[in-house]
C-alpha cells in the first residue's frame, strides 16, 4: 500500500498546488516541498528499514496487486526491489532539488508549475514500480505530457520548437513500444488462454526468434530514444537546453534513467536471446554516442548545450553496460544511472545560477569567474571532474565497473569507450576554462557568489557524489539481486529451476499480498 | 611495536585533511594558521614516516599493511582502501614527505604575496596526499586513484595563476596527455582484472610467474599497456611534450610536481609492477630504449633553451629517461636510486632556481640574468651544489655515484648492451654542458637585472638542506671496488630483485668510472669555453645557418608539438566545430522539412475558387475512369 501512496500523494499534492494559487502565491512551492519530503522520507524510511537479509531470499521487497481492468488482464500491479528503491530515492532527491532551485526563478503560473513537477515525479515513480506493462506504458504517458508543458511555458527562447521536438520523439517511440506490449499481450494469450499484462507471467513467454526481435526492437525504440542513444538524440539537446533549470535537471537527472531502466527491467528478461543477437550492435552504438557526444559536446558554446551532449556521451556507457550481460557491468550501469543524475543534474543547476545572474547561456560570455564567485567555482570544479571520471568520485565507480565488466564482453568496443574518457577530459576541462579561468572577452557585470539556500543545494550533491565514490557498497548491495535476476536467463545457471515458493518477508500492512514468486524457465547460455 | 603501524593511514590522511580544512575555511582564516596547517600536516606525515622508518629498519619486518575499508565489493571484485608499505614504498613516501614538507617550507616564503595563499596550500596538500595514496596503494585501482588524483593537482596548480590563459593551456594539456597514457593502462588493468580476477598489488606479483611463462602474448600486451600510463605520467617519448609547458605552474609546483615526485610516478609503477615486466621481455626492452631516446632528445633540447626553469624541465625528462634506461635492463634499485637523489638534486635546483626568480621580479630568461654569484651567494653555492650533482661531477656529488651505477649495468647487466650504454655515456655529456651552461649564464658575468628580493631563512634552510642530501646522499650505495657500500641495494632487496652482472665483467669498472668521469668533466670544460672563456666560439655557432636550424628544432623540443598540433589537435577541433549543429539532427529537420512541404502542397488546393475544384472533380473522375476501363 506504501508504493501506492507514493503515487498518490505526488498527484494529490501536484491538484492541491494548482489549486492552492488561488489562495497564497507561495503555497504552492510549500506543498510540493512538502510532498516531496513525504515521499522521501517514506523511500529513506524503507531502505533503512529493510533487513538485508531479506534482499538475498528475494529480489522483492514490496508487492501491491489491484485489479484495474480485469477482463483485459489489466491490474494496478506494483513492485518494489532494490533496483526501484534506488531509482526512487534518486527520484524524490532530484525532485526536491528542483523544487528548491526554482524557489527563486519561476515567478508565472507557480500552481501549475509545481502541478507538472508534481505529476512529472508521479509518472517516473510509477514507472519505477509497476509491473504491469499496460500501466506502465500509462505512467510512460503521464511522465511525458507535463514535461511538454514545463519546456513549452516556463522554457527559453526557442521553448516551443524544442517542446515539439520532444513531445514527438517521445511519443513516436513510445507508440512502437505500445505496439510491441500488445503483440507480446495478445501471443501470450494465445499460448496460454490468459490474457494478462502482469510482467511476470509474460516473462515466461517463449517467442519465435523472429517475433521476439521484432517486438525487442519496439521495447527498444522507446528506451533508446529516451536514454539517448545516438543517432536518436537530438530532441535532447534541445530540450535540455529549452527547459526551465528544474526541467533540466529532471530530464537528465530521471527521464534519461527510465531508458536504462526500461532496459535492464524489460529488455534483458523479457527478450534474453534476441538480446545476445543484438548485442554487439547495441554496444556498438553506446560507443558511437560515448564518442560522438564527446565531440559535439566539445565544440558547443551554449552551457547547457553542451551539458546535455555530455549526456549522450556518458549515457553510451549505460548501454554499452547493459549489454555486457554480467554483474560488473550491470552494476555499473546502475551506478552510472545514479551518479550520472547527480553530476549532470548539477551541472545544469550551476548553468542555472549562471542563467539567473548573467541572463545568458553563452560561455563566450562568460569568464574568470574563479575570482568572483570562488564557492561556485569549487562546487563546479567537483562537478566537473565527476563529469570526466575522476576517481574518489562516483562516476568513475560507474565507468571502471562498466568498461571492466565490457571488457569482458567485447575488447575492441571497450577500447574504444575508454578513449571516450580523453574526450571526456577535453569537454569537461573547456568548462572549466572558459567559465572560471579565462578572463571574459566582454565586461561582466557583478556575479554574487553562491546564496546560502544554493549552497544548501549543492553541498549534498557533493556529499552524495563524494560518498557514491569511496564507499558505494551500500548501493552496489541494494542493486545486487535486481541485477542478479535481471542476469538470470543469461548466466549459465545450476540452480534449480522447480517452481519454489517465496515469500516477501517484508509486509508492513496486511493489503500487500504474499507473492509467490516463479523462477524463469528459460536458460540462455552465453557462448 | 604494533602501534606505530596503525598509524599508517594517518600519512595519507593528514594531508587531505589539511586540504580539505583549508578547501572549506581557508578564505575565513588567517594566513597564519593557513601556514600552519598547510605545512603542519605535512610535517606530521615526515614525522610519521620517520618514525615509521626507523621501526622498520629495526625490526625488519617484510611489510606493513593496513586496510581502512572495503571500498566496494561487485562480483568478487573487491578492492580496499588499504595500505601496503614496504621497502619501495618507503623510499617513495620518506621522498615525497621531506622533500613536500621542505617544498612546503620554502613557499611559504615564494607565496607569501600572493592573493590566493590558501587556495595554493590546499592543491599541494591535496597532491602530497594523493601521491601517498600513489605509492602506498594495496591495489591498483587504489594506486589509479592517487594517480588521478596527482593529475588533478598538477592541473591545478600548473594552471594556478589562471588570468593568463597560456597557463590554462599548459594545464589542460598536461592533463589531456597524461589521461592518454591513463587510458593505456586503464585498459591494462582491465586485463590484469581478467587475468586474476584481482588488482590487489601482491596477489598479481605472486600468481603471474605461474600463470604465464616469460613472454606470454598476455603478459607482453600488459606491460605495455602498463608502460603507457608511466610514459605518460612520467614525461617520457612520445608523450613527454606536457612537461616543458608544466613550467607555467609556480616554481614550489615545478619542484615538487614536476621534478621530485609525480613524474617518477612511471618510475614507481613499473618497479612496482616489475613481475609482469620481467614476464615480457620486450617491454622491458622498450622501456630502456624509450629511457634512451628521450634522455637524449631531450638533453639536446635542454640545451638550448632560454628559460631558466625550461632548461630544469628537459633535464627532468633526460634524467628520468636515465630511470627507465636502468629498469629496462632490470637494475631496479638503480632506477629508484636514481629517482631519489634526483628528488634531491631537481628539488634544489628548481628551488635555486624560484628564489632567483622571485629576487628577479619573475624573469625566467637567462639572458637577463648574469653576476648573481656574488649577490646570491647561498643561493649560488647551494645551485652549484645541485648542477655538480646532476652533472655527475666526479667523486664529491651525488648524481655520480647514481648515475654511475646506471651506466656500468647498461654495460654489465645481464640485459645491456652497447648502444643503451652509448645513448647514456653521450646523455652524461650533453648534460653536464647544459647543466654548467646553465650555472655559466646564470651566476658569472656581468649582472643585468636588479636583485630585489633576497631569500630568507624560510628559502635558505631548505636549499641547505637540499644540498647537503644532494652531496651525502650518494654515500649510502657505492661502486664495489670504491668502499662498495650498498645500503641502499640491500634495503630494496628483498622486493627488487638484484640484476645478474655479466661474470668476468667487474675488472673493468674502473675504466668505465674515469671514462664517465672525463666525460663529465670534459663537458664542463666546453660549457666553460663557449659561455665564459671564449664568447667567440658561441657568435661563430651564431652565425651558422645549418646550426641555427638545429637550435630551433631542438628549442621546439624536436617539433612534437606542431606534430601532435597537426596531427590531432586541429583535425579533433576542425571535426567538432564543423559538426557543431550535429548533421544528424539535420535528417529530422529534413523530415520536418518535407511533412511541412507536403502540408504547402495540399493546403494550396484549398484556394476556395470554385472552377479549380470542378476541374479537380472532373479529372479525377476522368482518371479513375481509364483506370477501371484498362484495369
Amino acid at each position: 500500500m506504501i508504493l501506492v501512496w507514493l503515487i498518490v500523494i505526488l498527484m494529490a499534492g501536484g491538484l492541491l498546488a494548482w489549486l492552492a494559487q488561488r489562495w497564497h502565491r507561495a503555497s504552492p512551492r510549500w506543498i510540493a516541498l512538502g510532498s516531496v519530503l513525504a515521499t522521501l522520507g517514506t523511500t529513506v524510511y524503507l531502505w533503512l528499514a529493510m533487513p538485508s537479509a531479506t534482499l538475498g531470499a528475494s529480489p522483492w521487497l514490496l508487492q501491491y496487486d489491484l485489479p484495474w481492468i480485469p477482463q483485459w488482464g489489466v491490474s494496478f500491479s506494483l513492485a518494489l526491489d532494490g533496483l526501484s528503491l534506488l531509482m526512487l530515492l534518486l527520484t524524490f532527491f532530484l525532485g526536491l532539488v528542483a523544487i528548491l532551485i526554482s524557489w527563486k526563478e519561476i515567478k508565472n503560473k507557480v500552481g501549475f508549475f509545481h502541478f507538472n513537477l508534481l505529476w512529472v515525479l508521479a509518472g517516473i515513480t510509477g514507472v519505477f514500480l509497476t509491473m504491469d506493462l499496460f500501466l506502465f506504458y500509462f505512467f510512460w504517458e503521464v511522465m511525458l505530457i507535463p514535461m511538454y508543458f514545463m519546456i513549452g511555458i516556463w522554457g527559453h527562447e526557442n521553448r516551443n520548437y524544442a517542446a515539439y521536438k520532444f513531445f514527438i520523439f517521445t511519443q513516436a517511440s513510445g507508440l512502437l513500444m505500445l505496439l510491441a506490449i500488445l503483440g507480446l499481450y495478445f501471443i501470450h494469450g494465445s499460448q496460454t488462454g490468459t490474457y494478462t499484462f502482469n510482467y511476470f507471467a509474460l516473462l515466461n513467454t517463449a517467442l519465435a526468434p523472429e517475433a521476439a526481435l521484432l517486438l525487442m526492437f519496439g521495447f527498444l525504440a522507446a528506451f533508446l530514444v529516451k536514454l539517448p542513444v545516438v543517432p536518436f538524440h537530438s530532441w535532447l539537446p534541445d530540450a535540455h537546453s529549452e527547459a526551465p533549470t528544474a526541467g533540466s535537471v529532471i530530464l537528465a537527472g530521471l527521464l534519461l534513467k527510465t531508458g536504462a531502466y526500461g532496459l535492464l527491467r524489460f529488455v534483458l528478461p523479457l527478450f534474453p536471446t534476441a538480446a545476445v543477437e543484438f548485442a554487439p550492435w547495441a554496444m556498438l552504438l553506446g560507443v558511437i554516442g560515448i564518442i560522438y557526444g564527446a565531440i559535439l559536446a566539445f565544440s558547443q558554446t551554449d552551457l547547457k548545450r553542451l551539458v546535455a551532449y555530455t549526456s549522450v556521451s556518458h549515457m553510451g556507457f549505460v548501454i554499452l553496460g547493459v549489454f555486457a550481460f554480467n554483474e560488473l557491468a550491470l552494476q555499473g550501469v546502475v551506478m552510472q544511472m545514479i551518479t550520472h543524475g547527480l553530476s549532470t543534474g548539477a551541472l545544469f543547476i550551476l548553468a542555472g545560477f549562471l542563467y539567473e545572474r548573467l541572463h545568458t547561456r553563452d560561455i563566450r560570455l562568460m569568464g574568470g569567474f574563479w575570482s568572483k564567485a570562488p564557492k561556485m567555482g569549487v562546487v563546479a570544479l567537483v562537478f566537473v571532474m565527476a563529469s570526466l571520471g575522476l576517481p574518489g568520485l562516483g562516476n568513475f565507480i560507474a565507468e571502471f565497473l562498466t568498461l571492466v565488466g565490457s571488457w569482458q564482453a567485447n575488447n575492441v568496443l571497450t577500447i574504444f569507450a575508454t578513449i571516450g574518457l580523453v574526450m571526456a577530459t577535453a569537454y569537461s576541462l573547456r568548462i572549466m576554462q572558459k567559465v572560471f579561468y579565462e578572463p571574459a572577452a566582454v565586461e561582466q557585470p557583478e556575479l554574487p557568489d553562491l546564496t546560502s539556500r544554493e549552497m544548501l543545494i549543492a553541498a549534498p550533491m557533493i556529499a552524495g557524489i563524494l560518498w557514491l565514490g569511496l564507499y558505494p557498497q551500500p548501493v552496489l548491495d541494494l542493486a545486487k539481486p535486481s541485477v542478479q535476476e535481471q542476469l538470470q536467463s543469461f548466466v549459465p545457471s545450476v540452480e534449480n529451476k522447480t517452481i519454489v515458493g517465496r515469500q516477501t518477508a517484508f509486509t508492513t500492512t496486511t493489503t500487500d499480498t504474499v507473492y509467490f514468486q516463479i523462477t524463469k524457465g528459460i536458460t540462455y547460455e552465453r557462448k | 611495536m604494533k602501534a606505530m603501524a596503525d598509524l599508517l593511514w594517518l600519512i595519507p590522511a593528514l594531508p587531505f585533511a589539511g586540504a580539505l580544512l583549508l578547501v572549506l575555511f581557508g578564505n575565513r582564516i588567517s594566513r597564519g594558521l593557513v601556514t600552519a596547517i598547510g605545512t603542519g600536516s605535512v610535517g606530521v606525515s615526515a614525522a610519521i614516516t620517520l618514525l615509521l622508518g626507523i621501526e622498520y629498519l629495526s625490526s625488519q619486518p617484510a611489510y606493513y599493511h593496513q586496510e581502512v575499508w572495503n571500498w566496494f565489493s561487485v562480483a568478487g571484485f573487491n578492492p580496499s582502501i588499504a595500505f601496503h608499505l614496504d621497502a619501495l614504498s618507503m623510499v617513495f613516501i620518506f621522498v615525497i614527505t621531506f622533500v613536500g614538507f621542505l617544498i612546503h617550507i620554502y613557499s611559504t616564503e615564494y607565496m607569501a604575496e600572493d592573493a590566493d595563499y590558501s587556495r595554493f596550500f590546499a592543491c599541494m596538500n591535496l597532491f602530497v596526499g594523493s601521491m601517498l595514496v600513489l605509492v602506498m596503494a594495496d591495489n591498483l585501482l587504489l594506486l589509479y586513484l592517487g594517480w588521478e588524483g596527482v593529475g588533478l593537482c598538477s592541473y591545478l596548480l600548473i594552471g594556478f595563476w589562471y588570468k593568463e590563459p597560456a597557463n590554462g593551456y599548459a594545464a589542460r594539456k598536461a592533463f589531456i596527455i597524461t589521461r592518454v597514457g591513463d587510458t593505456a593502462m586503464a585498459i591494462g588493468l582491465f586485463m590484469l582484472f581478467q587475468a586474476f580476477g584481482t588488482l590487489h598489488i601482491q596477489t598479481i606479483s605472486t600468481e603471474a610467474v605461474q600463470l604465464w611463462d616469460t613472454g606470454a602474448q598476455m603478459a607482453v600486451i600488459i606491460a605495455f599497456l602498463l608502460l603507457g600510463g608511466a610514459v605518460g605520467k612520467s614525461g617520457q617519448l612520445p608523450l613527454q611534450t606536457w612537461l616543458p609547458d608544466a613550467m607555467a605552474g609556480p616554481t614550489p609546483v615545478s619542484a615538487l610536481i614536476h621534478a621530485a615526485t609525480m613524474v617518477t610516478a612511471g618510475v614507481y609503477l613499473i618497479a612496482r609492477m616489475h613481475v609482469i615486466f620481467e614476464l615480457a621481455p620486450v617491454a622491458m626492452m622498450a622501456v630502456a630504449a624509450i629511457g634512451a631516446v628521450t634522455l637524449l632528445i631531450a638533453g639536446f633540447a635542454a640545451l638550448t633553451q632560454y628559460d631558466l626553469k625550461r632548461v630544469l624541465a628537459y633535464s627532468t625528462i633526460s634524467q628520468i629517461g636515465y630511470m627507465f634506461l636502468a629498469l629496462g635492463v632490470g637494475a631496479w634499485s638503480a632506477g629508484v636510486f636514481h629517482f631519489m637523489i634526483h628528488a634531491f638534486f631537481k628539488a634544489l635546483l628548481f628551488l635555486c632556481a624560484g628564489a632567483i626568480i622571485l629576487a628577479l621580479h619573475h624573469e625566467q630568461d637567462m639572458r637577463k640574468m648574469g653576476g648573481l654569484r656574488t649577490s646570491m651567494p647561498v643561493v649560488f653555492w647551494t645551485f652549484l651544489i645541485g648542477a655538480a650533482s646532476l652533472a655527475a661531477f666526479p667523486l664529491v656529488s651525488a648524481g655520480f655515484y647514481s648515475k654511475d651505477q646506471i651506466l656500468w649495468l647498461q654495460l654489465a647487466g645481464e640485459n645491456g648492451s652497447v648502444w643503451l650504454y652509448a645513448a647514456g655515456l653521450l646523455g652524461a655529456f650533453v648534460t653536464s654542458i647544459y647543466t654548467f651552461r646553465m650555472v655559466f649564464i646564470t651566476f658569472y658575468g656581468e649582472a643585468k637585472t636588479h636583485v630585489g628580493h633576497q631569500p630568507t631563512m624560510a628559502i635558505k634552510v631548505p636549499l641547505i638542506i637540499l644540498g647537503v642530501l644532494s652531496l651525502l646522499g650518494g654515500f649510502i650505495e657505492l661502486p664495489h671496488n670504491f668502499g662498495h657500500v650498498v645500503l641502499f641495494s640491500d634495503f630494496l632487496s628483498p622486493i627488487l630483485p638484484a640484476v645478474s652482472v655479466v661474470p668476468g665483467f667487474d675488472q673493468y669498472e674502473w675504466m668505465l668510472q674515469v671514462l664517465a668521469a672525463v666525460v663529465s668533466l670534459g663537458g664542463i670544460y666546453i660549457a666553460y669555453l663557449f659561455y665564459l672563456s671564449k664568447p667567440e666560439l658561441l657568435a661563430s655557432i651564431h652565425r651558422s645557418n645549418t646550426a641555427m636550424a638545429v637550435h630551433r628544432f631542438w628549442h621546439s623540443g624536436w617539433g612534437f608539438d606542431k606534430l601532435y598540433d597537426t596531427l590531432l589537435v586541429r583535425p579533433y577541433v576542425f571535426l567538432a566545430n564543423v559538426n557543431k549543429r550535429d548533421v544528424i539532427d539535420g535528417f529530422y529537420t529534413g523530415l520536418a522539412r518535407v511533412a511541412e512541404g507536403f502540408h504547402m502542397m495540399l493546403s494550396d488546393t484549398q484556394s476556395g475558387v470554385l472552377r479549380n475544384y470542378v476541374a479537380g472533380i472532373v479529372v479525377g473522375a476522368i482518371m479513375i475512369l481509364t483506370i477501371s476501363i484498362f484495369l
